[in-house]
């Protein structure tokens, strides 16, 4: 248990300096190459680097594949290959824009490690108080189903500054906490860079953002997640954790009645007061999202928008540990 | 509170995941088809992945309608 604890500790260290180390270095080279995109919601004219999906995959590779030198394991280099593809398709929709159905299929296809490595075994999908069910090869597409889900639910919610990373860091060590109470002390484990990886590029992404996650960042992140989900046995427990994300895609969906890149929707949910606040859309073709029901009451600014989502994660979070409780209840 | 009709629709949102195991387990978890030689585990998924499929689509429409009835005002502004 102390050699777990100190590889916990250790991980948790690589994680969060590599990250909070190269990101400056990459919104250098990123100012350098001229790969900055406007930020809309600023007053003056702003132009923010994007894409930071190279160093949380740095991060994130770094921990671990120390984490395997000390543990080797399947669950590790499904967690590794799973991510590290996520990672290229988000770098592939960054550098050009593809198609709404482009991502899901990849993200699909970036699924695949989990099953050839067999560490989704023993293939059931956990309940709280009712026990679980054995579901063989439904459960194989299931996997195939959860990377594209998770991925783009995160990348949805990563509209504002300092949202996406705030929403994981709260997000994934809620599900830290719940692989413990499971008594999943493996995964715990390997669940920890992805809270640290997360903070760490917090402090660049928060408001005003240095830098943008961008495709590459948001489906690294939530590609992960779900993989941890996966092979921790705890699906059930991760979505509830991602429910205010849920809601907004949900919204989304629900509004537009199709899958769509949010690029192309024309009718902005949200538009700007005369002092730059954010304010909800009168437009009633434009879709309905988490910021603008946020918005419906009265404009805020960015930071309070973020701020009132990050209140919704802990309310998530609370729920998922509550439930993981509830998994050790069976009536 | 900001968001306050937020904060119960995740509320609502946990309850029916909560309240989807209770169907899930019971109905999924008995299924066991037989009679149809190597293809038993083939059709016996079949089956279980039509009753989830089938459970999934009544769950978001429920989401659905509470959207709207909870989001009602909001959402017709």
């Amino acid at each position: 248990m102390l050699d777990k604890t100190l590889v916990a500790v250790l991980i948790s260290a690589i994680a969060f300096v590599t990250v909070y180390g190269t990101t400056p270095r990459l919104i250098s080279f990123l100012n350098k190459k001229n790969m900055t995109v406007k930020d809309y919601n600023k007053e003056t004219i702003t132009m923010v680097t994007r894409p930071g999906g190279p160093s949380i995959l740095v991060g994130i590779l770094a921990s671990e594949f120390t984490l395997y030198g000390f543990f080797p394991s399947a669950s590790i280099l499904a967690i590794i290959s799973t991510t590290s593809l996520a990672f290229l398709v988000g770098l592939a929709d960054d550098r050009k824009v593809l198609g709404g159905w482009f991502k899901p299929l990849a993200l699909a296809v970036s699924a695949l490690p989990i099953i050839l490595l067999g560490a989704y075994v023993p293939p059931h999908l956990a309940f709280p108080l009712f026990g679980s069910v054995k579901i063989p090869e439904l459960y194989l597409g299931l996997i195939v189903i959860i990377i594209p889900v998770m991925g783009n639910t995160i990348n949805s919610i990563d509209v504002l500054n300092g949202v996406a990373s705030g929403f994981m860091t709260i997000a994934s060590f809620a599900l830290t906490i719940c692989l413990v109470i499971v008594q999943n002390y493996d995964i715990a484990l390997a669940s920890l860079p992805l809270g640290f990886v997360s903070l760490a590029f917090y402090k660049y992404h928060k408001v005003p953002s240095k830098i943008f996650p961008g495709d590459s960042g948001a489906l690294t992140l939530g590609a992960m997640y779900g993989v941890i989900s996966i092979v921790g046995h705890v699906e059930i427990i991760a979505a509830i954790a991602l429910l205010p994300a849920v809601i907004n895609s949900f919204l989304f969906l629900s509004s537009v009645k199709r899958i769509i890149e949010h690029r192309q929707i024309k009718a902005k949910p949200v538009v700007h007061t005369e002092d730059f606040k954010l304010m909800a859309s009168d437009d009633k073709s434009a879709p309905v999202t988490l910021v603008r029901l946020i918005l419906a009451n009265g404009p805020l600014t960015e930071k309070q928008v973020g701020f009132v989502i990050f209140k919704l994660a802990l309310f998530a979070a609370a729920l998922a540990i509550i439930t993981s409780f509830m998994m050790e209840i069976k009536l | 509170m900001k968001g306050s009709l937020i904060f119960f629709y995740i509320f609502v949102m946990w309850i029916l995941i909560i309240a989807g195991g209770a169907l899930v387990v019971p109905i999924i978890a008995h299924i066991s088809i037989h009679g149809f030689g190597r293809l038993d585990s083939v059709v016996d998924s079949s089956v279980k992945a039509g009753i989830a499929i089938m459970l999934v689509v009544i769950w978001i429409l429920i989401m659905s309608k509470i959207k709207n009835w909870i989001f009602h005002r909001q959402i017709s502004r």
